[in-house]
């Protein structure tokens, strides 16, 4: 079908039938929701209430809703890579070809980082961020708009890649060049995959701008530096690696693709060019990254942890000052993920000591956490079981991270499974069930329903189990020498049975998503029956819980004044609501298609670069330009909600708390 | 609180938070010519048998072109100090000389491009080459922005005249021009100066 006008190489025949459902299931898709929402006459509405939006808590949602699609996806491959790998030894060759699985493996990484787990942080803190600062909004929400929709045009790129080219990069998630330049990678592949995330990221990178602004500019009035929660802290803390590493990525990925388009040398084999300095420029912008995905789950852990345990979260200061020092570390530790390039004994040395330095303010947090649970009253919620199946595997792949940050170890160990064992401990272990956990916790806020406890509960197990059940063997694994992205061994290795028991843990997983899906399908469905009347489900201690669920789009009728770091549950303890005061009215942000528009724009160069086609080109180029003059001439970009609205729907509020 | 007022107050508090954010921003930019530097700096003696930059470089040339970007941020200043003083001709006629003079700047830019490409040093040549036309075309291409932007104010200008919003676009243009004055001191320094000794 349509990849007889796109192809840029020819597809081995094994596997076209894989290619022709991909496309098939894309397109299919993509007509089905288009059919539907006519059908239902949605368009406008869609339109109207989300896409245009400039409300933060609906921004948040569209995140979480992209990045779970993308979970969906990832967790696709990740199926195909268990299945390969479990079967495909000594005569069987497995499901799918050697070409095919590396396209595999590099779609499952970059989309798992850069649509999934970047899509969650970004969901969460637009979510809960402003509430928890009293804020009515970020600081530019135009541009939060358009850094969701520079997302989400990165996550419809690659998808695209499945239909257009059918092809994706076969060189691992950070495309190593000289294997990622155009002599060795002809196909499109890579460079769907450099401009998919070189999208996302300049959104990422706004995104990351707005939220340091705003948390340096619109607290409530009294809320110090030192009042702030903790989770606003960790946002704060990933926001300025965002800020400083994101750019690295992105002159990174133009060099890239000035070596592929327009035949520079900058990691070329050939005209002096140097590919250590791609894989040095990457991970200078991929080891910060890495902390900005965990620390905001830390701050997300910080929240729950206090507010389950009933106590105030014990040493505030030392939590800030570990968040500020890794966030420091997190810039001098990038070599370690080469060390075995021959960069001397010396550097390896300094890089090495970095890497365990880390250890010691995250150890720090994890017995900070710990000693607030600490005879405290504490309620085992669902939130409170991610939390400590983090606290266990992370220690657990914490201490693989320490073995591997001593260079003499990690030359023994690089590019094994125990490496991708310990990355997956971490960022599953560590952030991905942060991110659960956050969303567990203020699902009811930003529905104003309730999820079923019991359910959550037992996804929350089934994870931590499959986690434990995937992972171990290939810890194992690894100490045996089988090394990563392997998609064929002998058989008398004697490695088949633990890859079957990785390949159980994988199905483990599955059972707990397939467990949060019927979650969330049953919290929709019975959402009237389970209704948070309270604003306040958790008995929580900051901000957020101190105004509906749902917030209502200016968030606080009156923005509080702060003099305590848990300033809801000193309320509380004071006595509670305060005296009814008189409202004022409210400017809010009109809603813009300014960033539907600039993102769609960036899509449309994106593919006519990878295409090489340059009229089209040229006129996203001008629609860039054009937009953005349309946008500096209206000055209509602000309405009132006028007192006596704001009245009436803070009255009704107080009608349902009675 | 009347409705206009009201808007205005809005308006005010939203300079505050743009200004903050946009040195924020230019702190990021920052950053991609502190990467660009770094891969010349890199890159600049693997010149794979080509031409080096002490080959290519004219030092009258480039100090031609650095006089007329230095006095072009001047007068980028002078524009928003007679935009902070509510006189609109001055202004105008600033910003005018300022896109004059940029203008000017970005085609003795794409002149020397076209020679060194002319005399097959193109970007293909050699790691250094390609390093020295994307750091210095990089610079170029913001300087190419910062025109656009400057004559969308004009527009704006025309159309509206001289309040709130446009002070504030003014100013930030300035600072963007401004630190491009300053990227273009270290290009002349670490690109040129090094190269030609």
């Amino acid at each position: 079908m349509i990849i007889s006008l796109f192809s840029s190489t020819s597809v081995p025949s094994t596997d076209r039938l894989v290619l022709f459902f991909g496309q098939a299931m894309v397109v299919g898709a993509a007509l089905l929701i288009a059919l539907a929402l006519v059908y239902f006459k949605k368009v406008g509405w869609l339109w109207k209430n989300w896409l245009t939006s400039l409300d933060h808590k609906k921004i948040g949602i569209m995140y979480l809703f992209v990045a779970g699609i993308m979970l969906l996806r990832g967790l696709a491959d990740t199926v195909l890579l268990r299945f390969q790998q479990a079967t495909s030894v000594g005569t069987s060759q497995g499901i799918i070809s050697s070409n095919h699985y590396q396209q595999i493996f590099t779609a499952h990484g970059t989309m798992m980082i850069f649509f999934v787990a970047m899509g969650l942080v970004f969901g969460i803190i637009n979510l809960i961020l402003p509430l928890q600062i009293g804020s009515r909004d970020v600081a530019f929400p135009l541009l939060n708009n358009l850094s969701f929709w520079m997302y989400a045009a990165g996550a419809i790129l690659i998808n695209l890649s499945l239909v257009f080219g059918g092809e994706f990069a076969a060189t691992g998630w950070l495309a190593y060049p000289p294997l990622s330049e155009l002599q060795f990678s002809p196909g499109v592949g890579v460079d769907y995959w450099i401009w998919s995330i070189q999208i996302a990221g300049i959104g990422t990178l706004l995104s990351g701008i707005n939220f340091i602004t705003t948390i340096l500019t619109k607290r409530a009035p009294g809320m110090s530096m030192m009042k702030m929660p903790v989770f606003v802290w960790s946002v704060l803390a990933a926001m300025t690696l965002v800020a400083a590493a994101f750019p690295i990525l992105t002159v990174t990925l133009v060099l890239l693709t000035l070596d592929r388009t327009i035949g520079t040398h900058f990691f070329t084999t050939a005209g002096g060019g140097n590919a250590m300095m791609y894989v040095n420029l990457i991970w200078a912008w991929g080891h910060p990254e890495v902390y900005i995905l965990i620390l905001p789950a830390f701050g997300i852990y910080s929240e729950i942890v206090a507010t389950f345990s009933r106590k105030r979260l014990f040493g505030y200061a030392s939590m800030v000052y570990a968040i500020l020092a890794i966030t420091g570390l997190s810039f001098v530790v990038w070599l370690h993920h080469f060390f075995t390039m021959g960069a001397g004994a010396n550097v390896n040395a300094f890089f090495g000591i970095m890497t365990m330095v880390i250890a010691i303010p995250t150890g720090l947090k994890v017995f900070n956490w710990l000693f607030t649970m600490y005879r405290g009253r504490i309620n085992f919620a669902s939130p409170m079981i991610w939390f400590i199946g983090f606290v266990i595997t992370f220690s657990i792949g914490g201490a693989a991270g320490v073995m591997l940050g001593v260079p003499p170890i990690d030359f023994q160990l690089h590019n094994t499974l125990f490496l991708v064992a310990h990355f997956h401990t971490m960022i599953i272990g560590g952030a991905l069930f942060g991110y659960f956990a956050g969303i567990a916790y203020w699902f009811p806020k930003v529905f104003g329903f309730k999820l079923d406890e019991k359910l959550g509960k037992i996804a929350a197990y089934l994870w931590i189990a499959g986690l434990i059940c995937a992972f171990t063997p290939l810890y194992i694994l690894g100490l045996m020498g089988a090394t990563r992205r392997l998609d064929h061994y002998d058989a008398s290795l004697g490695w088949q049975g633990l890859f079957i028991v990785a390949g159980v843990g994988v199905v483990i997983i599955l059972a707990g998503v397939a467990v949060q899906s019927m979650m969330f399908y049953l919290a929709i469905k019975n959402r009237k029956k389970n209704l948070d009347t309270t604003g306040d489900p958790w008995n929580g201690r900051t901000l957020e819980w101190s105004t509906t669920s749902p917030a209502p789009v200016y968030n606080f009728a009156i923005i509080p004044t702060v003099s305590d770091r848990d300033e809801f549950f000193r309320r509380k303890q004071l006595g509670g609501i305060l005296p009814r005061r008189k409202y004022a009215a409210i400017v809010m942000p009109n809603n813009s298609s300014f960033g539907i528009f600039m993102a769609g724009w960036a899509l449309m160069f994106a593919f006519s670069v990878i295409w090489h086609y340059p009229p089209t080109m040229i006129v996203a180029l001008l629609g860039v330009i054009g937009t953005f003059i349309v946008r500096t001439f209206d000055d209509t970009t602000t309405h009132i909600i006028p007192a006596a609205e704001i009245e009436a729907i803070e009255n009704k509020r107080a009608g349902a708390l009675v | 609180m009347t409705k206009i007022s009201m808007l205005q107050n809005e308006i005010q508090k939203e300079t505050e938070t743009s200004l903050l954010g946009f040195w924020i921003y230019m702190m990021t930019d920052c950053i991609v010519f502190a990467s660009l530097f770094a891969v010349f700096i890199v890159l600049r003696n693997n010149t794979a048998g080509g031409k080096a930059g002490s080959d290519l470089f004219s030092l009258s040339f480039i100090l031609t072109e650095t006089i007329i970007l230095l006095t072009s941020s001047f007068t980028s200043g002078l524009a928003l100090l007679a935009a902070q003083r509510s006189h609109l001709k001055q202004t105008v006629i600033w910003l005018c000389t300022t896109g004059l003079l940029g203008t000017s700047f970005l085609i003795l830019e794409l002149h020397e491009f076209t020679k060194f490409d002319h005399s097959g040093n193109s970007w293909r040549g050699s790691a250094f080459l390609s390093s020295y036309f994307t750091l210095v075309g990089t610079h170029g291409l913001h300087i190419t922005i910062g025109l656009l932007w400057l004559f969308a104010t004009l527009g704006y200008l025309y159309k509206k005249g001289l309040n709130e919003v446009s002070v504030r676009r003014i100013t930030m243009f300035s600072i963007f021009w401004h630190f491009l004055d300053i990227v273009w001191i270290f290009i002349f320094s670490v690109v040129y100066l090094l190269g030609v000794i």
